[in-house]
Formats: structure tokens, C-alpha cells, sequence
């Protein structure tokens, strides 16, 4: 089919919406409400194009392309219209974009700049809104919204959750909670979704910087600090890199710039929570147990089974997520050993995720009134402080982490992944159970970007049916088919954000999906090219073992490595 | 035979499981199965009785609509019902809805046996005895009471009156085309065997029984119905979508979310005639093929949703909703669904969305709701008086409905009289009929003898209409080339104490309220809007640092900020929020210049732009405007003249209230 844009022919097909052939075509169309993949609601008006026999502008993203139809892209009168948009928005919004976290990357301020606002042209009364910060992951400044809808989109459609919502009717309009209380007594499950998508400032993780920063300047305090598996492939990213590189060595080298004294690698804890969970897991199917067993290592799933499936509750592993077992030991093993006060360790974890933040809090994460993790980075403020600190990444030498806490196999690694959590599982629990390593390690059924796979997985006849899916709304549509008998499955793996931790609430802004195929692709690279390949192989776990903590599952292991979970009431 | 669904004899094989397809025919002009000269004469006599052409004790008729209430009718309602038991008198008391005359409610008639029907004015529960006491006890009409006797139909026995005006000859009515509102004040709202016997449900009848869907959906295109809810899209055109459009369930709602401020015709027409408007339902739910119909209406009508259930529960026992009705195989179930009140939720998807539980909120079209609408099926939303049109349609067929109206516009329209008009309420007219015949006649003209600046036409979405265009023939296009629309038929009257710029602010404060917040425009542009009004509006005392400058950039940019509104907001609200800036604009130009550059407001009612001075030859110097200043404006000794400096008055008249000696100069 053709049709005509700006005087040219062009090829589109029939039904296909107008914003994607535009693209297809190098015409760049600004839009602000609209999420790749995802249904237009039309809201911002942004990508308003003329169509010759219409007489107002037409919405690119939400109107249907037909034969022969003839548009105008950027005449002076589209252009004046997308201009006065964002002029109207500017006039409710704060004038602090120097003060503001998402300066240098905020779409609003990226459009004024294209489209050359450069007067005030509309002056009028600002909305007062007053920022809730009662969240310990996600800080909301409501003056910042500019009410695209993309955070309420992503957090009812894609995770389930409906924790917020347009509330209030005309300009009194914003986005709120329930009773538009505080987030923390919301559903918020803290995965951050809403932070990736938001256009600006509005929405941003709770900074721990002052703390590290302080913690680090703090003769009293041995620093330590582990990083999880998916920052390392994304970090570079907000360096200007393509998506799709490891800079572990870098990052570690950086890392010990900026002051930490020690530097661990959070897949050694994955290694160590394999080891706990693999044999958990065949505990539960040679011993009896509640079946399927499902990952616990991501604690905004771990907050949705709490207070929306509570049924499921005996399912979770009760293993701690890789960030708290590293917690946990380096606050007790590593603490005696060296010889230092629990409490004069600060141990910082740089994670992919602003649900990490609030799982660090959980009381239950704590001994003796001393948490296991003090401070969690997302990617985001981790690169932040690299640049305050004026560290020149392209300057460093790669370095390795430190000992006992720095080897890890690359199974621990793929955790960073959805479906790394279960191919590593099934390594291990393929050994666990026939004293042998699998043939071919690849589980190339449980790997890619699909939001669910499933797989059946054959252990000396041990037959597994394994599911792993990632995005809430698709485990709650698993959770759904388990309950309703359709699907029988032994082991899930569940991951809060789509795509598992690479595409986390922690990491460089990107809703582009190519990115996310890369950073996983830097992972699986990883995994190739690893001497190490099995998280039972990781020679510092066996000592571990060895010297701490006997055997998984011994007793030392549950008082330190597992949890428990408690049903919680909140408005859904 | 007590009700007109009962058997008249044992050859009456109707009943509820076995439905008799002439059900209706046979109600009104039976018996049609049995040739029995009895059976014709019972039924003949029970529909007498219901048209009240033959009555045995005397019948008072209270108005008791919405209206009616807010005039008092409920305490002329009780006090009747007292003085009847007082006296021993024995009558039928009969609530009915609003006639139309809202200005002289409560309005209450009387039939004497034999006699014809009367409706007096402004009945109050004070006066309601004197007149009783009057026309039933002395058999004598108060003139000053009578707003006319009902006219008795052709071969009626009724004898009127002598001396009293007919009411379809008052200058009210006399004008008027009452199709929709025929019944509305005239029969027993909760009783469908009066509409019955009206003439009530034949159309349906008829219709299931001889066209086809699509037959029909052709005979209401020719007809030439356009909706009246504001678009004035072709009714049946948009029907054949969803006709044509396949799919195992398809929906019918009924959009009662009446909304313009000054707009009540819905609230009337289902509060005086519910059953007119379930049969219109019908007739258009078979249209499209739905099984399934919502009355979305906004629980600020609770009398009218109170009609509605009862009028959906007699339908169903009368066989006319429900299952295989009159034996057709066509099935409709109608619900009532309350809405919140929202303005945006009378925009067809966002009164969807609200329906499926979502916030009501605009979705884009494509796809429009005929194709994929409510639940993701085809659906129609058609306005009240659209279906309320369609019996009579049904029933004369298409070339009785065009034969009234204008060329593009066919039938009748119900407004909205109010604001600066002697004769406030619902009129219906003939499309076509000028603005001025509906003003200056029906209406009665400006009250107090004041001058007629302008009248709003439909609502917030549509425009003024100044003076030099008032013998507008009033149909869709017409009132779209002098810049204001038909919307859903709201006249707001405007005299020359309105400020046209106070009246955009109005109603550029109401749509910004109302605003769904969804698209930008919309949201933020018709807030700065609003802005902007104020700022012209405002006086130069509390101006500071560049106010002013401000005030007149945002002169500059409101007509560009308007364009940009209409140009690209989502849905029909915020595409016509601009209107009442544009259309004021364009036809009182001068007075937002006069407020803007000589910073007053002709009609004196921006109060902040009013100055006031004191004239010294007057002034006493009783110093009593000095102590009530409340900005302390006025300066000046005891017993000699005072002095007001206008940087600092605020306008608020109060030293021209309290001045004793007339020395107070407001201009």
C-alpha cells in the first residue's frame, strides 16, 4: 500500500499505525506518552502529524495508516502545535532542571530544545504538589509529571500491579495511589518499571549517595561492596558506550578509585545461592515439599506473592536473594575472620534494581539490629558517582575483585538474565543429583527475551518441568494456570522486570529493546567464554563450605542464607 | 378486566411464556384474535379510562419532575392530598412530570368529571386550597391562576370550559412541535398502560414485526435523524456500522449523562415519559442487532433513575423487554448504569470506558465505538432524544419525520430555555424555527425590560449567538457558520448586564474543571485560558512586577493557544473548549478590548475593573465609607469631602453601599 508523507511516496501496510512507518522511514517524530510495543492511548499529542482531509491534527501513534492518505510531518502548522504542547507543559513545571536528576537526559527538556522554546510564553499559576518520599526505593515528585501516563501504563499492564493511577479530574489531575496515600502503603511491589519509562524527573530511585559517600570517608568503616551480575553489562552504557558491553575490570578498578575497600562480586553470592537452592530444590522432589519450588532472589516478586498470591507463599524458595546471602556472610564470616565489628562494616550493593533498596530494609534482613546491606546503588547512581568522583573510565585498568568473595563461575553471572536462575539451577541440580556435569551446559530453552519459557528438563530420568517467566503480569497469569490446574510445573523461576535484571529499575534509561537483547547477549558471551561454568565448580564456594558453613542446608546455612515471608495486607 | 394485559375473554390465548405477537394492537384496538362486540367495548372502556376521557372522579395532576420539586410541587403535592381528606372530597391524584413551563411551577391541573383538563400556575402549597376550594367546590376558574384548559381529542365528550384560554394557544406552546415531549406533564410517568394507551410501543411492535434490521436502519437514514446529543451525526448511518460490523454481541447505550451546564431535557424527558424512551431503545437495540442495552445517566438524577427501574420492570412484565419479545425471537435486556457526574463521561469512549469500571477517560479513534466499542464490541450511544424520536419514526415512517425541519436537519429539537428569559424551561420546536420565534415569543423575552445581548447555544462546546443573528433558522449547519453549535440544545439568554468576557471565564472554568486530564492541550491549555480571562478581568491594584506585561502577552496568545487546543486534543471536549473564547471573541471583540485597553467592563460586572469616585459637592464627610473601605482606599477629614485613590480601591462597592448622600460615582 502507499501513501504520501511530506510530497513522497512510501510503502506501509494496511492497519499499521502511521508513527511506525514515519520511523521506518527516518522521520523523527516526537512522542512522549507513547511505550514501544504497547498500545497508544494518545495522550500527549506529541506526535501530532497533518493528514490532508482531517480537520484537526491526527496522533501518529493511534491512527491507522490508509490508502493513498496524504501527511504532512513537520509543517509550521504541526510544528506549532507540538511547539505550544510543550511550552503548556513547561508552564506547570518546575523550573529546576539543574537541580534535576534526570538534567542532560529528560525527553521534556530534550523536546524544548528541539522545537526552540526559548520564551515563557504561557505564565501562570504551578501546581503545588508535595514529593512523597515514603517510599524506601522510589522517590515520586508529582510537580515534575507531566501526566504522560507511561509509569501507570507500565505498572497495570505490564507488572499487574495498579499501584498508581490518575486521580483528580481537569488540571487538578495527577498520578497518585490509592487514597492518594504514600507509596509505601500502596501495592508498590518497588521494581522501578515506572522510573524506566518516565520521560522526567517525576519518578527516581531513593539516592543512597550521601550515605556511601559519607560511609566512605568514615575512618571507623570498612567499605565494602559487591555488584551484581547485570551492571557490569550495562554500566557502560551510561558512558556513552553501546549497550552490550562488560566492563567488569574497569568497574572494579573504579570501584576501588572511589574508596571501597573491598570489592566482591555479587555472582559469587549467586553461586553460593545456587548451591542452596539447587539442593533445596531436590530436597523438595526426592524429600517432599511444596512443589513448584520458585525463585525468592527478586524481592518485588517476592512483595507481590506477599500481598497479591499469599497462597503461594510455601512455594518461594526460602533462600535469601544473592544481595542478602553476600550481606549475610560478609557480616559474619568475613567480619570474625578479619576480625572487624559487624557494625563497622558498611557494605554497599550496587544492584540493577530499586527493589534491592527496600529488600535491604526488610527487618527481617537484619542481626541484632545491624542490616546485612546498609547501602544499595542502582547502575544509574553508581555511574553518578563515578562521574562526580572525575573518574575517567576509559583510562582504567581492568583489576579483579578481591578474595574470598571475588571468583565466581558464570552460571552466577547469568542470574543477570531471565532464565539465569534456573539454567544455573539445573547445572547444579544435575550434579547434586547424578554426581555429573551436564553434557551440553546450555539451556537454550530457558534463555532469550520471551516473557514466558517453559522447558522439560531430563535427570537420569528425572523428569522437571521447569517455567521461567519475567514481568509480573506474566507470572500472575502462571500463577493464574497453576491455580487453575492447566499447568504443573516443578520449579519457576520468576523475575520482576521484564527481561530479568538487565532491563531492572536500576539500569541506564532505555526502553529499546535491542539494548535489552545486547546487555543479555554480553552475558551468555560471558558464559562462553568462562573457565568456570558451574556455581557448584566455584572453588571459593567449596571453601566456603568448607570452612563456614559445613554443607547446604546445614544449620549455620539456614540461620544465615534463608528467610521466611509474611502475608501483607495492602489496598490492591 | 382490570389491566390492559388481561384477558378480555377465554378466546385470549396471551400470556407471558406464550406471547401474543399483536399484544399491543390488541391493548389499544382490540380484542384482534376474536371478533366479540363486549371484549371490544371492555377494552374500548379501559382505554378511555387511561386517556382519561372518561373519568368518574375528578383527577389532579401535580407536576412533580426535578423542576417541579425545586418549586415547591411537593408541598402542593401534600397539601392537596390534606384537603382532599379534609374535605371528604374523593380524586384521583396523579404525579406527573414537567410540562415544559418550569418559570411558573409548581404547575397542578384539574379535570372535573365530564369537564376538560385545566393547568394553573405557580400553584403553591399556600395557594393550592384557595384554588381547589374554587374549582372544585365552586366550579370556578381564578383567571390569574389558569394557564389554559387542555384541549379534549377529536369525538371526546369532555366539555370545556368557558372563558378559559386553550393551553396549546398559550404563547408558550402555541409555536411549538411537541413529538418527544407529547406525554412529558400530560400522562402518569409510572403507568406504562397510559403511555400504552397513547399510542405507546405500537412502533416497536410494528417494527419487529414487518422490517428487517436492516430495513430499518435505512428508514431512519431516509428519515434524515441526526443525533442530538451534539454531533448531529446520521442516526441511521451510524447504526449501519454496527449492523454491519459482525460479532456475537453487539451494545446499545443510551447516553443520559447530561451534562451542559443549563441543559435538562433528558432529566425531563425520562422523568415525564420513560416508557417513550425504553421504546426508542428497542426500536434502535433491533436496529443494530443488540441484545443488550445501558442507560448510562448520572446519579444527580435520582428521580429519573427511579422512572427508569420502574419502567424497565413494567416493560418486562408486559412482555416488551426481556426474552422473545411479542414473539419476535428478539431478545433486550436494558440496564441502568449510574455514572459519577464527570462532563467527559458524556464523550462516547470515555462513557465506555466508565462503564467497563476505567476511569473515564477518552480513548483514540480509530476504532470508533460502532466497530469496537464497549467490552471490545460494536456499539451504538445514542443520545435520549435521539431515541426518544425514534417511535414516532417508527411508527409514521420517514417521510412524516422530514416533512418538518430544514433541508440537512429533519424533526424537532427540545432546548433549554434558560438564564435572562421570562419564560424559563423545555420547548421543542421544528428545525428551522428562528432563534428569535424561540426567544422573544416562546420564551417571552428579556425580563425587566432589559436589553438582549446574546445567547449561548450548546453548552460549554458551542458559541454565543449576538443579536444581528438571532433570525437564524436554527438547524446543525446554521449555528455552525455564525460559530456556535447545536450541542445537546442548551440556550443560555444574556442580557445587556452580561459581560461576554465573564461569561467565556465561565465557561472556560467549567471545561478546565471538567477536563479529563488526559491530553495535554486540553489539561494545560485550557487552563491558561482561563488564566488569561482572569488577568483581563482583574484590576490593576493587585497587579505586581511584570502582571501587566503578563496580562498582555497573554492577550497575544490566546487565540493561538485556542487553535492549538482545537487542533490537537483527543476528544470532542477539549477539540470544542476553545469555542466560548472564539465565539465571544468574535462577535463582542469590542469588549474584550474595552476591558484590556481601557481596563473596564462595559457591563459592569468585572468587579475588580469598576472604579469608583466620590463626588466632593455631595460628600458630607460623615467619614462612613473611610471606616467600611476594607483596603483603606479612601482618605479625607472628618466633615469635609473625601477622596479615593484608585490604586488602592478594590472595587467591591462598599462605600456605594454605604454612602447616605448618594456621593458615591461608580463607572
Amino acid at each position: 500500500m502507499k501513501i504520501e508523507v511530506n510530497n513522497k511516496p512510501v510503502e506501509a501496510r494496511v492497519g499499521e499505525m502511521l508513527l511506525g512507518v514515519l520511523r521506518r522511514e527516518g522521520i523523527k517524530i516526537p512522542t512522549l506518552c507513547n511505550i514501544d510495543g504497547m498500545a497508544p492511548t494518545g495522550a500527549c499529542r506529541m506526535c501530532v502529524v497533518e493528514v490532508e482531509g482531517q480537520r484537526g491534527l491526527v496522533p501518529s501513534c493511534a491512527y491507522p495508516t490508509v490508502e493513498g492518505m496524504k501527511v504532512q510531518t513537520h509543517s509550521p502548522r504541526v510544528i506549532r502545535a507540538r511547539k505550544t504542547i510543550v511550552e503548556l507543559l513547561l508552564a506547570d513545571h518546575p523550573d529546576d532542571c539543574l537541580y534535576c536528576v534526570r538534567n542532560n537526559c529528560c525527553e521534556l527538556q530534550a523536546l524544548a530544545a528541539e522545537l526552540g522554546v526559548r520564551e515563557r510564553r504561557y505564565a501562570g499559576e504551578k501546581s503545588v504538589e508535595k514529593m512523597d518520599v515514603s517510599s524506601p526505593s522510589i522517590v515520586r515528585d508529582p510537580a515534575k509529571c507531566i501526566l504522560c501516563g507511561r509509569c501507570v501504563r507500565v505498572c497495570e499492564e505490564v507488572q499487574g500491579i495498579g499501584a498508581i493511577d490518575f486521580i483528580g479530574r481537569g488540571s487538578g489531575t495527577k498520578v497518585g495511589t490509592a487514597f492518594d496515600g504514600g507509596l509505601n502503603v500502596s501495592s508498590c511491589i518497588h521494581c522501578g518499571q515506572c522510573v524506566m519509562v518516565c520521560p522526567t524527573g517525576a519518578l527516581r530511585e531513593q539516592s543512597h549517595l550521601k550515605e556511601v559517600i559519607e560511609a566512605i570517608h568514615d575512618p571507623n568503616k570498612i567499605v565494602v561492596v559487591q555488584h551484581a551480575p547485570a551492571v557490569s553489562v550495562t554500566l557502560a552504557e551510561e558512558f556513552g558506550l553501546k549497550a552490550g558491553g562488560d566492563i567488569t575490570g574497569t568497574m572494579t578498578t573504579a570501584l576501588r578509585k572511589l574508596g571501597f575497600d573491598k570489592v566482591f562480586d555479587t555472582a559469587f553470592a549467586a553461586d553460593l545461592t545456587i548451591m542452596e537452592e539447587a539442593s533445596e530444590l531436590v530436597k523438595r522432589l526426592t524429600e517432599g515439599g511444596t512443589l513448584p519450588m520458585m525463585t525468592s532472589c527478586s524481592p518485588g516478586w517476592i512483595k507481590y506473592v506477599e500481598q497479591h498470591q499469599p497462597e503461594f507463599i510455601d512455594n518461594l524458595s526460602t533462600c535469601k536473594s544473592p544481595q542478602q546471602m553476600m550481606g549475610a556472610v560478609l557480616k559474619s564470616f568475613y567480619a570474625k575472620r578479619e576480625g572487624i565489628e559487624p557494625k563497622n562494616i558498611f557494605s554497599v550493593a550496587i544492584m540493577p534494581c530499586t527493589a534491592k533498596k527496600y529488600e535491604a530494609e526488610r527487618p527481617e534482613m537484619a542481626r541484632g539490629g545491624v542490616p546485612d546491606i546498609d547501602a544499595v546503588l542502582t547502575t544509574r547512581e553508581f555511574a553518578r558517582l563515578i562521574k562526580m568522583r572525575g573518574i575517567d573510565m576509559s583510562a582504567l585498568a581492568p583489576d579483579s575483585s578481591d578474595s574470598p568473595f571475588g571468583e565466581r563461575s558464570s552460571a552466577g553471572k547469568l542470574f543477570g538474565a531471565s532464565g539465569g536462575v534456573m539454567e544455573a539451577a539445573i547445572r547444579s541440580a544435575h550434579y547434586l543429583i547424578t554426581g555429573r556435569e551436564l553434557e551440553k551446559l546450555e539451556v537454550k530453552a530457558v534463555r532469550g527475551l520471551e516473557g514466558v519459557k517453559e522447558a522439560k528438563v531430563n535427570i537420569d530420568g528425572l523428569e522437571i518441568a521447569v517455567a521461567v517467566v519475567s514481568g509480573l503480569g506474566n507470572a500472575r497469569r502462571l500463577l493464574d494456570e497453576i491455580k487453575a490446574g492447566r499447568k504443573e510445573y516443578h520449579f519457576v523461576e520468576v523475575m520482576t522486570c521484564p527481561g530479568g535484571c538487565i532491563a531492572g529499575g536500576g539500569q541506564p534509561f532505555t526502553t529499546d529493546p535491542e539494548a535489552v537483547r545486547a546487555r543479555m547477549q554480553a552475558l551468555y558471551k560471558i558464559d562462553r567464554e568462562a573457565p568456570v561454568r558451574v556455581s557448584h565448580g566455584n572453588e571459593e564456594i567449596q571453601r566456603l563450605y568448607k570452612d563456614f558453613l559445613e554443607k547446604p542446608l546445614s544449620h549455620k546455612s539456614h540461620e544465615l542464607l534463608h528467610t521466611h515471608y509474611t502475608k501483607r495486607e495492602v489496598t490492591l | 378486566m382490570t389491566k390492559l394485559n388481561d384477558k378480555c375473554c377465554q378466546a385470549c390465548w396471551h400470556d407471558w411464556d406464550h406471547p401474543c405477537p399483536d399484544l399491543i394492537e390488541c391493548m389499544s384496538a382490540g380484542p384482534i384474535c376474536h371478533d366479540s362486540e363486549p371484549c371490544r367495548a371492555k377494552r374500548q372502556a379501559a382505554i378511555a379510562k387511561l386517556r382519561r376521557e372518561v373519568i368518574s372522579d375528578p383527577v389532579i395532576f401535580v407536576g412533580t419532575g426535578t423542576c417541579g420539586l425545586a418549586a415547591g410541587a411537593g408541598k402542593t403535592l401534600a397539601t392537596t392530598k390534606q384537603w382532599l381528606e379534609e374535605k371528604g372530597i374523593t380524586a384521583e391524584v396523579v404525579e406527573v412530570g414537567c410540562i415544559g413551563l418550569c418559570a411558573v411551577e409548581p404547575i397542578l391541573d384539574i379535570q372535573m368529571p365530564g369537564k376538560a383538563r385545566v393547568s394553573f400556575q405557580e400553584v403553591s402549597a399556600d395557594s393550592v386550597g384557595d384554588l381547589l376550594e374554587s374549582v372544585m367546590v365552586n366550579a370556578q376558574l381564578p383567571s390569574e391562576k389558569v394557564l389554559g384548559q387542555h384541549r379534549p381529542a377529536d369525538g371526546s365528550a369532555l366539555e370545556p370550559w368557558q372563558g378559559a384560554a386553550w393551553l396549546d394557544e398559550h404563547p408558550f406552546f402555541a409555536p411549538q412541535t411537541r413529538w418527544v415531549l407529547a406525554n412529558c406533564g400530560i400522562i402518569d410517568p409510572t403507568h406504562i398502560e397510559e403511555y400504552i394507551a397513547r399510542g405507546g410501543y405500537a412502533a416497536i411492535a410494528k417494527t419487529i414485526r414487518s422490517s428487517t434490521s436492516a430495513e430499518l436502519c435505512d428508514e431512519i437514514e431516509t428519515s434524515g435523524l441526526r443525533g442530538r446529543g451534539g454531533g448531529g451525526f446520521v442516526t441511521g448511518r451510524k447504526w449501519k456500522f454496527a449492523l454491519n460490523t459482525p460479532a456475537e454481541q453487539k451494545y446499545l447505550i443510551c447516553n443520559a449523562d447530561e451534562g451542559d451546564p443549563g441543559a435538562f431535557m433528558d432529566r425531563a424527558v425520562i422523568e415525564g415519559d420513560p416508557h417513550r424512551l425504553l421504546e426508542g431503545m428497542a426500536i434502535a437495540a433491533y436496529g443494530i442487532g443488540a441484545s443488550k442495552a445501558y442507560v448510562y445517566i448520572r446519579a444527580e438524577y435520582p428521580l429519573a433513575i427511579k422512572r427508569l427501574h420502574e419502567a424497565i420492570a413494567q416493560a418486562h412484565q408486559y412482555g416488551l423487554l426481556g426474552h422473545n419479545i411479542l414473539d419476535s425471537g428478539f431478545n433486550l435486556e436494558i440496564l441502568v448504569k449510574m455514572g459519577a457526574g464527570a462532563f467527559v463521561c458524556g464523550e462516547e469512549t470515555a462513557l465506555i470506558n466508565s462503564i467497563e469500571g476505567k476511569r473515564g477517560m477518552p480513548r483514540p479513534r480509530p476504532p470508533f465505538p460502532a466497530v469496537s466499542g464497549l467490552f471490545g464490541k460494536p456499539t451504538i450511544i445514542n443520545n435520549v432524544e435521539t431515541l426518544a424520536n425514534l417511535p414516532g419514526i417508527a411508527l409514521n415512517g420517514a417521510e412524516w419525520f422530514s416533512s418538518v425541519g430544514t433541508a440537512g436537519s429533519k424533526g424537532t429539537k427540545v432546548f433549554a430555555l434558560s438564564g435572562k428569559i421570562n419564560l424559563t424551561g423545555l420547548v421543542e420546536v421544528a428545525m428551522g424555527t428562528k432563534l428569535r420565534q424561540i426567544i422573544e415569543d416562546i420564551g417571552g423575552g428579556i425580563p425587566n425590560g432589559r436589553k438582549f445581548k446574546a445567547v449561548q447555544v450548546g453548552g460549554p462546546s458551542g458559541g454565543c449567538v449576538p443579536t444581528e443573528h438571532l433570525d437564524i433558522e436554527i438547524d446543525y449547519e446554521s449555528l455552525k457558520t455564525i460559530g456556535a453549535m447545536m450541542g445537546s440544545g442548551g440556550l443560555v439568554v444574556m442580557d445587556d448586564q452580561t459581560c461576554m468576557v465573564d461569561v467565556a471565564k465561565f465557561f472556560m472554568n467549567f471545561v478546565q474543571r471538567e477536563s479529563c486530564g488526559k491530553c495535554i492541550p486540553c489539561r494545560e491549555g485550557t487552563r491558561r485560558m482561563l488564566e488569561i480571562l482572569q488577568a483581563i478581568t482583574r484590576g490593576r491594584g493587585r497587579e505586581t512586577g511584570s502582571d501587566a506585561l503578563d496580562r498582555f502577552k497573554g492577550v497575544m496568545y490566546l487565540q493561538r493557544l485556542a487553535e492549538v487546543i482545537r487542533d490537537t486534543s483527543l476528544c470532542g471536549l477539549g477539540q470544542t473548549a476553545p469555542n466560548p473564547v472564539l465565539s465571544t471573541l468574535r462577535w463582542f471583540r469590542d469588549e474584550y478590548e474595552a476591558h484590556i485597553y481601557e481596563r473596564r467592563c462595559p457591563a459592569g460586572v468585572c468587579t475588580e475593573l469598576l472604579t469608583y469616585r466620590i463626588d466632593p459637592e455631595k460628600c458630607r464627610g460623615c467619614t462612613l465609607c473611610a471606616k467600611k473601605c476594607p483596603s483603606g482606599a479612601i482618605l479625607g477629614a472628618p466633615k469635609s469631602p473625601h477622596y479615593i485613590i484608585p490604586d488602592k480601591c478594590i472595587g467591591c462597592g462598599t462605600c456605594l453601599e454605604v454612602c447616605r448622600f448618594d456621593a458615591v460615582i461608580k463607572e
